[in-house]
């Protein structure tokens, strides 16, 4: 369950790319062993929110950020090691990004990266996260093949298992069944409820259904403003604190 | 409406068969130019050539006046010696260098730097083979104490630097194809951007990055200026970098003006154009086989 230390704090973020808001000052705290849904339209800011945590924004040439986030208490724009920072938050991408590689190398890659060679542990870490990931079973025999030869569902179970196999502390999924069947979503789904007990989660999602069935609490961002943040009773339930959001939830939007 | 659905119709037609005429001319060109060049040099290829002697011996004799000798071995060992050590040099610089250009540089540096490089390939293999000539021969001489500077070094260096700005620009061309989300995974894994390079980067353009070295090879064997003017064009098979050698281009260039046309002399020389032809032919094959292996795997 969730507990009361705060995990992320983002207070005041504003992001620019170039001339064009993309966050216009949002603030919200994130708990530890939470799961944080977060929904709204696209181009709203959800996703530069999650770049913004482990600074992977730092990539987007034009991008200027302002107010700070800060995670474990320590501000990322600070932080030395930012290789650390990055292993420390998982993160999945609306459309699976398998790398050119073998499976097993797929899931191995932060951990390698990160100095692990022992091949006996690299193994039982491979399995651990595929197993986790719920696609041991479908891909155990195959695992020198290609990442990329597998079917879209099978590939964002990928790197899911591919955002574990570093231990995150938080992981950041952005849209991820986007491109996966109902199915094999809610797999995912039931794999995301037992892991809430070892990371905080954070779930961005079009799918308002799902941050209702998923998450502890939920944020409602719109055009780059944080509209409303609370517990899933309040945010789905007849009397959230904005009409806006009511409207949002039951789909009477726009 | 008719009419214009008719339009429609004609238009598609010919258009469709505009692409396929120019596909098939591609094809069709190469074809006839391997044809003229197989009937310059049939008959003699046909009758009176020695394979065995051709391709294994040393000697080069096309004007002996007692006894003419075809043989290509040195001229063969002259264009893999030149070519080998131009590849050596070539490859690891022009591919660290797309990498530098492509993922390492700010825009300011990376667009300096095409404009550099793109002069640098577009300066005419004459001027390559002056320098080989004027400067670098001085400079040999002085550093190993050499009697003649006029060497497989010299031309290996000089066909480096003319095949370095294509393996740049198409190695670059092949990085930048990546998809960035490759990287924002890789980044986002927390690897280092050296790690993403190395992992990430080189395995998912491996395609393309062959393609480049190949075309810097191609440019290589092919080169002909340069190497006749930087190699010294002595008939030997070299012993060390500091020996002179001769190509096989080289020796077209600066015999067929000389060979009165269709003489067993004019014939050989296109019979190295074959020879040419089918090493080109064969590297490409060969990496085509690479490329094919890497995707089956």
């Amino acid at each position: 369950m969730p507990s009361s230390v705060k995990k992320v704090e983002i207070q005041n973020l504003k992001v620019q790319y170039g001339n064009k808001e993309a966050l216009k000052g949002i603030s919200l705290d994130i708990y530890e062993n939470e799961i944080l849904g977060v929904i709204g339209p696209a181009q709203s800011g959800k996703t530069t929110m999650l770049k913004t945590i482990n600074r992977t924004i730092d990539f987007t040439v034009d991008a200027t950020v302002a107010g700070t986030v800060k995670v474990d208490g320590v501000d990322v724009r600070s932080v030395k090691n930012i290789f650390e920072l990055r292993r420390k938050v998982g993160m999945v991408f609306p459309l699976p990004v398998g790398l050119p590689l073998s499976i097993y190398d797929n899931v191995a890659f932060a951990p390698r990266a990160a100095g692990m060679r022992d091949k006996n542990r690299l193994n039982e870490l491979v399995e651990r996260c595929l197993k986790q990931a719920a696609l041991w079973d479908e891909v155990k025999d195959r695992l020198n093949s290609l990442g990329t030869k597998l079917s879209g569902g099978q590939q964002q179970r990928l790197t899911i298992a591919r955002a574990l196999s570093h231990e995150p502390e938080i992981l950041c999924l952005d849209e991820f069944s986007i491109a996966v069947d109902p199915v094999t979503t809610m797999r995912i789904e039931d794999v995301l409820k037992e892991l809430r007990s070892k990371m905080t989660i954070i779930l961005v999602t079009n799918l308002v259904q799902q941050a209702r069935r998923l998450a502890d609490r939920t944020a409602f961002i719109l055009n780059g403003e944080l509209v409303e943040i609370d517990s899933n009773d309040v945010i789905f339930s007849d009397k959230p604190a904005r009409k806006i959001t009511f409207d949002y939830v039951n789909g009477n939007f726009g | 409406m008719d009419n214009r659905r008719r339009f429609e119709v004609i238009s598609e037609f010919l258009i469709e068969w505009t692409i396929k005429i120019c596909g098939i001319s591609a094809i069709v060109f190469v074809f006839l130019i391997f044809l003229f060049v197989f009937r310059e040099g049939k008959d003699f290829l046909l009758n009176s050539l020695d394979l065995k002697e051709f391709l294994f011996s040393p000697e080069w004799y096309p004007d002996s006046v007692s006894h003419k000798r075809y043989g290509v071995l040195a001229l063969i060992a002259g264009t893999f010696s030149v070519t080998l050590l131009a590849m050596a040099i070539a490859v690891p610089f022009g591919l660290g260098a797309a990498i530098f250009v492509s993922e390492f540089s700010n825009s300011k540096v990376k667009e300096t730097l095409k404009i550099v490089i793109e002069l640098l390939a577009a300066i005419p293999s004459v001027v390559w083979g002056f320098i080989g000539l004027s400067i670098m021969n001085e400079l040999i001489i002085e550093m190993f104490d050499a009697p003649i500077g006029l060497t497989v070094l010299n031309g290996g260096i000089i066909l480096a630097l003319m095949s370095v700005p294509i393996i740049v620009s198409i190695g670059e061309d092949a990085l930048k194809a990546v998809p960035d989300s490759y990287r924002e995974a890789a980044v986002a894994l927390g690897a280092t951007r050296w790690q993403m390079v190395y992992k990430v980067l080189l395995p998912a353009a491996k395609n393309g990055l062959l393609a480049a070295v190949l075309l810097g090879v191609a440019r290589a064997v092919g080169e002909t200026m340069a190497v006749l003017m930087a190699t010294g064009h002595s008939l030997q098979i070299p012993h060390s970098v500091l020996d002179s050698v001769r190509t096989l281009t080289a020796t077209i260039a600066a015999e067929l003006g000389e060979a009165p046309v269709g003489s067993d002399h004019y014939q050989v020389l296109f019979i190295i154009g074959i020879l040419l032809f089918t090493i080109t032919f064969i590297v490409n094959l060969t990496a085509d086989l690479i490329v094919k292996g890497i995707r089956g795997k």
